[in-house]
Formats: structure tokens, C-alpha cells, sequence
């Protein structure tokens, strides 16, 4: 039955070829536009690292106090830890694993005299820092938490800085020269991007990452300037020293916490810090702090633009349209074949027949409208990329998942467009078609 | 014309009628917040920033190691680009217009001030900025050479000897009166500054919404901002950038080459990337709003053309019964017409709450009354237009038609 109403469905898209076209074309437009803005927000507003995003968390610790400059955030709570609290959290050690991080910038001067001096950013961060976040490794691995003690020059770096330097070839205890240091190199990552690099979102959540990454107490002992923002409410005393002393913030922290009981305990600490720090008389105000998770922490920080907000919105509406386009053209056909569908019901076809015929009839439409959608989400996806920056269009691009949803979103939107058509038709009165003739 | 056949003749189609109005509605609000969104933009992107943006350009300059002679290597660097042929001037700065990176804070006008009196962007320069940057000074002086302090880095809080502030931050802060001989007070230095000078517009460095509230908000501060890191802003004669740019970047390898030049931008460059994605989104803008147009003309048509083919028997006899052409043609017309206007009206409402929901949600700027308006003028001509042609086809049909069947 079905291979006949498929065929009888074709045979009637073919007799009015024009309409069938506009219907597809309408769909594949809608379908394009809403898919194009749909996968770039997917992009965007993805789970960077869906294993282990309910287990990673950032800190927060309220040290300006309800008397404060214009802050960024809406609830009193910095971005940033500073300096003071960041050190309290690393020696406290309450969680599996910690990092307090921070960007920098060096001019990496390669041993190859014909190669020039370039820049590269730098993620100072302790050594938990890599199996925290799973990182990668193509050779070598993290350096040791000695190191960290020992504020050790050593180094772990990216497959696109090792493909620079070294040809690709294993580097491990060779060194590279960042600005007037050498550096071993104890590890290679592979390939690692982070869409958005949530663990540090002050600078460009969707560009270029760091191509190095150094121990933490390395970067502070050679006073290396920080890069991104360093905000402060009160006065600071000159100098690198008078950093580390400020309550400016300027360090980014996570820590690991694996289960749900391991998070309160981890609040109930971070309460008790903040308690005990308004006791020594350096919060002269309540505790406030708070620990979000990696998806809680996308939201909080709003990284997803609005303009791909209004972008979905628009395309989406413009969706709408497209549908109601649809199945006005739907109607126009199916009605306009009133007639055979008369013959047909006298012949004995039960409403359940023609439903299903009619049904296949849109479905077929809403497949092909898919089909050319997905083309035309590409060539969007494609627009989209070369109009915008990063920070719109994170990298993105097609896969099964996306494809499979164009394709399912064209033929159950159309499908749905065409139902009331459909059900106009199971319900022709096959005596007043027939007396019409 | 008689409405009441029309009215009864679409009300055993509502359906039909009702998509069409419908679509019509939503094309005329996202018609009208879209077009509203991209002439937005477009005034954004091409918002003066006060500098003589086509003949100048920035070289940010990375030493390589941490040289305890910065001051004294970026005298050199000065003196050799202020020497190049076709060179107006240049000067070394901590942030540059359109960059989007750069120092802010606020700025007080007592020392017991506990709300900031404006936010603020802070240049430094010397006495050589004003002239790099091709600033239009319009009150008090430029800086003297005695003024201009080293400030190390970002952490050196040696106070400012001296401000000059754009126009609009000395209307802001001394509304109705001269700022020349006024004074600020910037934390955390905790310094009373005097201002000597007013340039007419200073952008900040940043663009977009962050610093919306106080785009034209600038101080120049007189400091040679001795780092590492620093932009050399260079100001060329008419016509010379492309050949400075290359000479500079020859001329700054000879002197030192110990050395990280990153990517050389004149301001032109730097103001289109700034403003990429709002040129992109008013282009994506434009795009969907001309195929919504498209699709919505193009399935009234279709459903009109339809509308004739079901009445033809009927049209047939109207012509037979004296109905002339026109009178066919002008039936689908005020059809037509009646549906756009309620779906105008419909579409008026949603895009005036879609903008509301906008305003509220994402700060964006309330809709000017003329844009549903304008609206509702393209979608009812829309609708005409697309209607004209399935009415013509009705009007061909014969009166004969009436006698067959």
C-alpha cells in the first residue's frame, strides 16, 4: 500500500510541478534559515567538556563587600578571585584536584636563527590543571607537583607550537626560550580546543587559545604581567608586589569535585573561609560566595551574544512563515484535487486511506524541502563564517547529529503544516464531488 | 464595490484567508524590527571616532625578553618614525580607538566622592598624540613636554600631571561651564588632575554594548607608557599609509631586531573588524528579510491563483452577467486588501512587542513609530503586487465559460 500511495503521491506533485516547487522551496528556505541560526547556537552555547562538566566548578568569594565600584556582575560577586584568596584555596587542597590560572604573554624566541622571534599566549596553571580537565597528551604529560613547589622552568606545549618549533617531532626534555628563560618542554599536547575555553572567558571565549602552558608559582615568581582583566575597588600599592597583596581580582579558579556530597562539602568550605576571614577582620560583611558548575557558569557568564538570540528568533519566525506558506499551498492542491478524491471515497478508499495517501503526499514534500534545506544550511553556515567573527560563529559545522535533526525538523514541520489539508481531505464528501462532475 | 459578497465568499474560506493574514503579520514584524536592527548597525559601524582614521596606523611592538632600557629603545623607536619620509607624526600608546582592549575606570570630581562621576577610558600620550592621532583640539592647549611622566606598566600609579577630556565628558561632568582650570580625581592614584585641554571626539577603544554608555567618555592622560607591549601609533601625509607601513616596519627591524611585530592595522582595518559582526548581522538581516519577502509574495500567488482556479465557473458567470474586467480584478484586489489590513494590523502589534520583549530582554533600542508604519505600507503594496497577476488571469476568463460545463 504504501509503495502505491508513494507512487500516486508522486504522480500528483508532478501534475502541478510549479506549486510542488514552491512548497519545497519554501520549506527549504525555512528549514535553511533555522537550522543555520540552530547549529551556530548549538556551537556556542555547547558542553565543551560533557564527561565532566557537572564535576568541575568555579569558586567565587565576595571580598569587595556590598560597598563597590560599578561591578560587571548583577550579584555582587566578581569573576576573578584575588591573589589572597586564590593561594588560600590552593593551600586549603578541599577538592580531588585545584587550579588557580592565570593568562600571560611571551615573545618565544626559537633556537633556529632564521626563525623570528613570535608571540604566543601563556596559561600559568598548577599541574592538576591537565588531568582536571582531561587534557590530551600526544607526548610526555604534565609536569610534577614538585615542580610546582620548586617553581620549576618547565613547560608543556601545544601540537600547533610543537609543530612550529620542533617539525612534530617528540620534544619532550628539549627546551624552548620564552623571552629571557629557557623552558623544558615535559609534554606535548594533542590536538585540544575548547569551544567555548570556558576556564577562562575574560578573553576571548571562542578565539585562539594559549600555545604554552608554565607552572603557576613560575609566572608569579617572575612577576609575569597578567593578560585579560585585572579589576580593582580600592587602592593598590605599586608594582607586582602591591598586586599580590590587593583584593584586586585577577585569577581565574577551578577545582574538581566528583560527586554531589563532595560540592556541599566544598560550599560549606568556602562559607567557612569567608566566615573566618570576616573574623580576622578582612570582610567586614557576611559570607557570600557561591560555586557554579561548568554549564552554570556558561549561563551566568551570558557568552552567547544577544544578536544570535534575535538571530534564532528571526529565523524562526521566518520559519513560521515558510510552514504557513506550505500548507495554504497544501490546501490549494489537495483541494483542487477534491475531485479524484471523491472518485477514490466512492470506489470504497476508507477516510483512513486518503488520510494516509495525503499524508505520504506531504511527507514526500517535507523530505525533499529537508534535503535542500540541508544544502542551503550549509551555504548558510558558510555566509554566516565569512560575515562574522568568532565570538558569532564559533567553529561550526554540520555533523550526523545536525543533519539528521534538519532533515527530521523539515518533514515533521511540514508534516504538521500538513495535517489540517489532510484532514480536509479525508473529510471530502464523495456525493457532492461526484454530483459536481 | 460591494464588500458583502467578498466578506461571505472568504468566510467559507477562512482558512486560506487566515494564512495569508497571518504570514503577512509576521512578515511585517520581523520586516520592521529587521530593518530597524540594520540601520542600527549600519549608523554604528560608521560612528566617527575623532581621529583621522584613513592616515593612521598602529604597530604593536612586543620586546623580546624584558630589556631594562624600554624608555630609552622607544625614544629610538619614536625618533626613527617621526624620521620616515611621508610621516605627519607618531607617539607610543597603551590603547588605540577600535581595538577593543584598553584601561577604563571611573573618574571623581572630589576625593570623597563615593559614586565615580562618569566611567571613563584612559589614553596615555605624549605631546606628540594629539598630532598622531589627528585630534581636533577645541579648547585650552596640548600637553608641554615638562608634563609627559614614564608610567611602567600597568601596575605604576605615578600620578597624571595634567588631563585633556573629550567634549562630551566635560559637558557630562561640567554641564554649562567651561572645563579649562577644572580638575579631576581618578583612584586608585588618588590624585587631583587639572584639565588643560578639550578635544572635540575621542572614542573609547572599545565598541559594543559594554561601553555604550560611554563611547565618547575619554581621557588622555600625558605618560609615556613604558612596557614591554605598547602600540606605536603612526600619523601619515594623504596617500602614504600603504608605503609608511612597510618602510616603518623596515626602518623598526634596522634599529632592533630583537623584536615581535604583530600584525601591522591602520585604523581603517581595525575598523572593520570592529564592526564585522554588526555589518554581518545587518547583512544576514537584509538577506532573510528579502526572502521572507519573497516567499510571502510568491505564496500569495500561489494561494490566489488557486482561489481563481476553484471560481472560475463562478467568475465566468459574473463576467456573463455583466461584470466587467476591471470589476474582476478589483474583487481579488479589496480581497486581498481586506486581508492585509487585519494582518497589518496583527503584524503592528507583534512587532511592537517583539521590539518590548527586545528592549527588556537584550537592551536594545525602542522601535521608532515610522518602521510598522513603513511596515504596513510594504506589506499591504506587497500584497497587491503579488495579487495582480492570478487577478488578471481571472479577469482573462471568458464569459462563455458560464454556458459550458
Amino acid at each position: 500500500m504504501f509503495n502505491y500511495y508513494l507512487r500516486l503521491g508522486l504522480r500528483s506533485l508532478k501534475r502541478n510541478a510549479v506549486l510542488t516547487a514552491l512548497m519545497i522551496t519554501a520549506i527549504a528556505v525555512g528549514i535553511g534559515a533555522a537550522m543555520t541560526t540552530l547549529t551556530v547556537f548549538r556551537a556556542m552555547s555547547g558542553n565543551p567538556i560533557p564527561q565532566k562538566s557537572s564535576q568541575l566548578f568555579a569558586p567565587q568569594i565576595d571580598n569587595w563587600g556590598p560597598d563597590r565600584p560599578e561591578g560587571l556582575s548583577s550579584d555582587h560577586l566578581e569573576f576573578q578571585l584575588s591573589y589572597t584568596d586564590a593561594m588560600a584555596l590552593m593551600k586549603a587542597r578541599a577538592a580531588k584536584r585545584q587550579s588557580a590560572l592565570m593568562a600571560t604573554r611571551f615573545a618565544l624566541r626559537p633556537s633556529n636563527p632564521g626563525q623570528k622571534p613570535f608571540k604566543v599566549f601563556a596559561r600559568a596553571a598548577y599541574a592538576d590543571f591537565f588531568p582536571m580537565f582531561d587534557v590530551p597528551f600526544k607526548y610526555g604529560g604534565p609536569w610534577s607537583a614538585a615542580d610546582d613547589e620548586n617553581r620549576a622552568p618547565v613547560t608543556v606545549i601545544t601540537r600547533e607550537t610543537n609543530d612550529r618549533l620542533f617539525g612534530g617531532a617528540n620534544s619532550i626534555g628539549k627546551t624552548i626560550r620564552l623571552d629571557n628563560d629557557n623552558y623544558t618542554v615535559t609534554g606535548v599536547l594533542d590536538d585540544w580546543h575548547l569551544i567555548p575555553h570556558f576556564y577562562d572567558l575574560g578573553i576571548r571565549p571562542f578565539g585562539d587559545s594559549e600555545g604554552v602552558f608554565l607552572p603557576f608559582t613560575r609566572a608569579i615568581d617572575k612577576k609575569m604581567p597578567p593578560t585579560g582583566s585585572t579589576n580593582c575597588n580600592s587602592d593598590v600599592d605599586p608594582g607586582f608586589a602591591g598586586l599580590l597583596q590587593s583584593e584586586c581580582v585577577w585569577l581565574q579558579f577551578w577545582v574538581e569535585l566528583p560527586s554531589a556530597a563532595d560540592a556541599e562539602k566544598y560550599r560549606t568550605f568556602l562559607n567557612n573561609y569567608a566566615a573566618e576571614q570576616q573574623r580576622l577582620g578582612r570582610f567586614h560583611w557576611p559570607p557570600h560566595t557561591q560555586l557554579r558548575d561548568v554549564t552554570d557558569w556558561l549561563a551566568y557568564r551570558h557568552i552567547v551574544p544577544n544578536e544570535v538570540h534575535i538571530l534564532i528568533l528571526v529565523s524562526f519566525g521566518f520559519l513560521l512563515v515558510c510552514l504557513m506558506n506550505a500548507m495554504g499551498l497544501m490546501l490549494a492542491k489537495i483541494m483542487g484535487r477534491a475531485g479524484d478524491i471523491g472518485v477514490r471515497r466512492a470506489l470504497g478508499a476508507s477516510r483512513g486511506a486518503i488520510f494516509m495517501q495525503c499524508l505520504i503526499e506531504t511527507g514526500i514534500v517535507g523530505l525533499a524541502g529537508g534535503i535542500v534545506g540541508l544544502g542551503l544550511t550549509a551555504l548558510g553556515l558558510w555566509a554566516a563564517r565569512s560575515l562574522l567573527t568568532k565570538e558569532f560563529v564559533a567553529l561550526t559545522h554540520l555533523d550526523l547529529t545536525d543533519t539528521g535533526l534538519t532533515v527530521l525538523l523539515a518533514v515533521a514541520a511540514t508534516v504538521a503544516a500538513g495535517l489540517y489539508p489532510t484532514w480536509r481531505a479525508a473529510h471530502v464528501q464523495p456525493a457532492w464531488q461526484l454530483k459536481a462532475q | 464595490m460591494e464588500l458583502r459578497p467578498i466578506l461571505s465568499a472568504m468566510l467559507r474560506n477562512k482558512v486560506g484567508a487566515l494564512l495569508i493574514g497571518v504570514q503577512m503579520a509576521i512578515t511585517l514584524a520581523i520586516l520592521c524590527n529587521g530593518l530597524f536592527i540594520i540601520e542600527q548597525r549600519v549608523i554604528l559601524s560608521h560612528r566617527p571616532t575623532g581621529a583621522d582614521e584613513a592616515n593612521v596606523f598602529v604597530i604593536p611592538n612586543q620586546w623580546v625578553g624584558s630589556p631594562p632600557d624600554l624608555a630609552a629603545r622607544q625614544q629610538t623607536d619614536l625618533a626613527a618614525l617621526r624620521a620616515l619620509p611621508g610621516v605627519v607624526d607618531a607617539f607610543a600608546t597603551n590603547s588605540y580607538l577600535l581595538s577593543n582592549g584598553g584601561s577604563s575606570g571611573g573618574v571623581f570630581l572630589t576625593s570623597d566622592q563615593k559614586e565615580s562621576s562618569a566611567q571613563t577610558a584612559f589614553y596615555f600620550a605624549d605631546e606628540h598624540g594629539l598630532n598622531s592621532l589627528g585630534l581636533r583640539l577645541v579648547a585650552g592647549r596640548n600637553f608641554n613636554s615638562d608634563e609627559v611622566l614614564d608610567r611602567n606598566g600597568n601596575n605604576d600609579l605615578t600620578p597624571a600631571s595634567a588631563a585633556i577630556i573629550t567634549r562630551a565628558l566635560a559637558e557630562k561632568l561640567f554641564p554649562g561651564k567651561s572645563a579649562l582650570g577644572q580638575s579631576l580625581f581618578t583612584k586608585p592614584e588618588n590624585n587631583t588632575i587639572p584639565i588643560v585641554g578639550v578635544v572635540d571626539r575621542l572614542q573609547v577603544p572599545w565598541v559594543g554594548t559594554w561601553s555604550e554608555k560611554f563611547n565618547d567618555y575619554s581621557i588622555i592622560e600625558p605618560f609615556r607608557y613604558i612596557n614591554p607591549y605598547v602600540f606605536y601609533i603612526v600619523h601619515t601625509q594623504p596617500g602614504q599609509l600603504p608605503a609608511v607601513v612597510k618602510s616603518a616596519e623596515k626602518k623598526l627591524f634596522e634599529t632592533n631586531r630583537s623584536r615581535v611585530l604583530e600584525k601591522i592595522v591602520s585604523l581603517t582595518d581595525a575598523r572593520d573588524d570592529a564592526y564585522k559582526d554588526d555589518r554581518g548581522l545587518a547583512v544576514i538581516l537584509g538577506v532573510v528579510c528579502a526572502a521572507l519577502v519573497a516567499v510571502t509574495a510568491f505564496g500569495i500567488v500561489g494561494l490566489t491563483s488557486y482561489w481563481v482556479a476553484q471560481r472560475r465557473r463562478q467568475i465566468g458567470i459574473r463576467r456573463a452577467l455583466g461584470a466587467t474586467r476591471n470589476g474582476i480584478v478589483r474583487y481579488f484586489q479589496t480581497e486581498n486588501f481586506l486581508i492585509a489590513a487585519a494582518g497589518a494590523l496583527l503584524g503592528i502589534a507583534l512587532a511592537v512587542s517583539a521590539n518590548l520583549w527586545m528592549v527588556s530582554t537584550f537592551e536594545m533600542q525602542r522601535l521608532h513609530v515610522s518602521y510598522p508604519i513603513i511596515g504596513a505600507v510594504v506589506v499591504l503594496l506587497l500584497g497587491q503586487a503579488a495579487v495582480l497577476w492570478p487577478a488578471l488571469k481571472a479577469a482573462s476568463i471568458p464569459p462563455a465559460l458560464a454556458t459550458r460545463a
